[in-house]
């Protein structure tokens, strides 16, 4: 395998036909990080990865891997291999053969390159798979051979494209251990784009936050739970709650709440009503309707709530410690 | 209890009836009365039961142009073949590019499918005579002898006869491939130049082999359009007879069933060629679930 390499984008911008998907966008990955970009659809996660793949042409900006502009070198030039979302797996050749696909291109004897293939399978646990084809596969199979035929390139960055929105919720759980295991194992840089700010947070050094083609927030997981710059941000990640306090926009973590009881004087800052319980398991979700027309959502810890549970229609008061509020700067 | 169907269902049984009787019935007429009596005649009743006219038609009974006609309809539905799967394949290619007037291109292209058959031909012809006529007067112009003393037209099956039959091929092949490219994923094709493939490669190693099942399939069509096409064919083929025009100059005069021998034996030809290509298919894609 070869070294991990960083990558650097220089105010990259992707204009279709005048409309504006990435918008001068700056960011620096460490070489041997995991970055996840993370946004809704349209968002301009998706150009931004395939930009760097090179599988779109930059409009505008430079994109480096390594200490090497790459903005007009072919995909397989870069040293970036890229996991489709679909797999896009050759259906008509064997699972070896996919994976022994880019030797086959440079013109590698049969023998050797299906040697390589099986070595690379079992890395991802595939090996006793070589001779099947991938429609014989399961969702979850086949994402591991399209894993290991980007690897056989020695990528020093794999590209991965949604890589686990085909799987079932289970196998989505697992599959991302996985992938954190290999990203480990090997010490390549991963940049991989995800709709679900849950995988986002599970397996990246570095979250990076996108909206309307820009950068919202780039930041470790942690940083981004509890510091979200934007509310864009705050809402986009969950657990948040954004009202308006003294004038400032703040956002409170919905663990961060405190439910009081009704005549609390002291901890008070808001006087509510309970307006939804949600029985979740862990923990229960509260909603709540303040006296100025806010909906809040408070989690509690499952034994706490249950040691003076509340009820739909039940006044309570809201407080929270002076630390729990984070300011927010405006939405770019 | 009995469920009772509703009227329609009748109805429409019997059209169903209707269809499979007149697609059927006369191949099946036909299939019989090839086998009709030495001394049987060209309608029911069988006067018995022999292969009589298929060894008449195997000696050429005197018909020599039939073995000919059939040889030379062969052979220009094998290049008509191999013309249509080309062309259909670079044009269904290009057609994937969004091109400046692509859509007025395609119509200019499938026109033809709209233009009466038999116009096209005369069409043909009559472009041709103007050219034999640009011809000769060049040889005479130029003092060219083979060409005052021995040209007569460039009318013929494989120039005039083999444009006319890709005015109708092509549109067909044409149609197929967007078809097929409308739901091939380019994420294959990026896939492959992801991982190192020049573009002929990423053609020759995913795209070709993706796709060839569907080949097959323009491949018969373009093969059997031409086999049995008869309008476009009657103005253009010069001195030469295709198949078709054959058998159609010989309905006109016929007195016995070696017509329908010859009736049989070409039927027979078609189906299994269809059969070939049927297994040839599935070898194909049993091969491809083994890898």
């Amino acid at each position: 395998m070869s070294d991990a390499q960083m990558v650097e984008l220089a105010s990259v911008t992707k204009r279709y036909d005048g409309a504006l998907a990435v918008d001068a966008i700056n960011l620096k990955i460490k070489a041997g990080s995991y970055c996840c970009l993370l946004g809704p659809s349209g968002c301009g996660k998706s150009s931004t990865l395939r930009m760097i793949a090179g599988h779109e042409d930059v409009t505008d900006g430079d994109i480096m891997i390594g200490s090497r502009v790459v903005n007009d070198d072919p995909p397989a030039e870069r040293g970036t291999a890229m996991m489709f979302q679909s797999y896009a797996l050759f259906p008509h050749l064997s699972v070896a053969e996919n994976v022994a696909f880019s030797l086959r291109m440079k013109g590698v004897g049969r023998k050797e390159r299906l040697e390589r293939a099986a070595r690379m399978l079992d890395l991802v646990s595939m090996a006793e798979y070589a001779d099947r084809t991938p429609t014989q596969l399961s969702g979850g199979q086949q994402q591991r051979v399209a894993l290991a035929r980007a690897l056989m390139t020695e990528p020093s960055v794999l590209l991965l494209d949604e890589p686990l929105s085909a799987l079932d919720p289970f196998l989505r759980v697992r599959m991302r251990s996985e992938l954190r295991r290999i990203q480990a194992e090997l010490g390549i840089t991963f940049i991989h784009v995800t709709h679900s700010q849950e995988e986002a947070m599970a397996l990246a050094d570095l979250v990076v936050v996108m909206n309307d083609g820009r950068i919202a927030q780039a930041a470790p997981p942690r940083e981004i739970y509890n510091a979200p710059r934007t509310p864009f941000v705050a809402r986009f990640i969950g657990g948040h709650n954004i009202i308006e306090d003294n004038g400032r926009t703040i956002t409170l973590r919905a663990d961060d709440i405190d439910v009081l009881p009704a005549g609390d004087a002291t901890g008070a800052r808001r006087r509510a009503q309970v307006s939804e319980i949600e029985y979740r398991g862990p923990d229960v979700r509260v909603g709540l309707e303040t006296e100025a027309g806010e909906s809040l959502t408070a989690v509690m810890g499952e034994r706490a709530f249950f040691d003076s549970p509340l009820s739909p229609g039940a006044s309570v008061a809201i407080g929270w410690r002076p630390e729990a509020a984070h300011e927010l700067s405006r939405d770019a | 209890m009995t469920e009772r169907r509703p009227r329609s269902f009748y109805v429409l049984a019997c059209f169903f009836g209707l269809f499979l009787l007149f697609l059927y019935g006369p191949m099946i007429s036909i299939l019989v009365l090839s086998f009709q009596g030495p001394e049987g005649g060209l309608v029911f009743p069988m006067t018995g039961f022999s292969t009589h006219w298929f060894q008449r038609l195997w000696e050429g009974g005197g018909q020599v142009e039939i073995g000919s006609a059939l040889r030379r309809s062969f052979a220009l539905a094998l290049v008509v073949m191999v013309l249509t799967v080309s062309f259909s394949v670079l044009a269904g290619l290009a057609f994937r590019r969004q091109f400046r007037g692509a859509t007025l291109l395609l119509y200019v292209a499938i026109a033809s499918l709209i233009v009466p058959s038999i116009v096209v031909s005369l069409g043909i012809a009559l472009e041709f005579r103007l050219l034999d006529d640009a011809i000769k007067a060049f040889g005479a112009s130029a003092g060219i002898d083979w060409i005052t003393n021995d040209f007569v037209s460039a009318l013929g099956p494989f120039t005039s006869g083999l444009g006319a039959h890709l005015t109708w091929t092509l549109p067909f092949g044409l149609l197929i491939m967007f078809a097929v490219f409308n739901r091939f994923d380019p994420a294959y094709e990026e896939a492959a130049r992801d991982l190192g493939a020049t573009p002929w490669q990423t053609f020759r190693h995913v795209t070709l082999p993706m796709i060839a099942p569907f080949l097959i399939g323009v491949a018969v069509f373009g093969f059997t359009l031409s086999w049995d096409e008869l309008a476009r064919s009657s103005q253009v083929m010069g001195a030469d007879n295709t198949l078709p025009m054959q058998l159609a100059a010989k309905t006109t005069t016929v007195t016995d069933p070696e017509i329908y021998a010859l009736g049989t034996a070409t039927t027979g030809g078609s189906v299994l060629l269809v059969l070939v290509t049927f297994t040839l298919v599935s070898l194909m894609q049993r091969q491809r679930r083994k890898g």
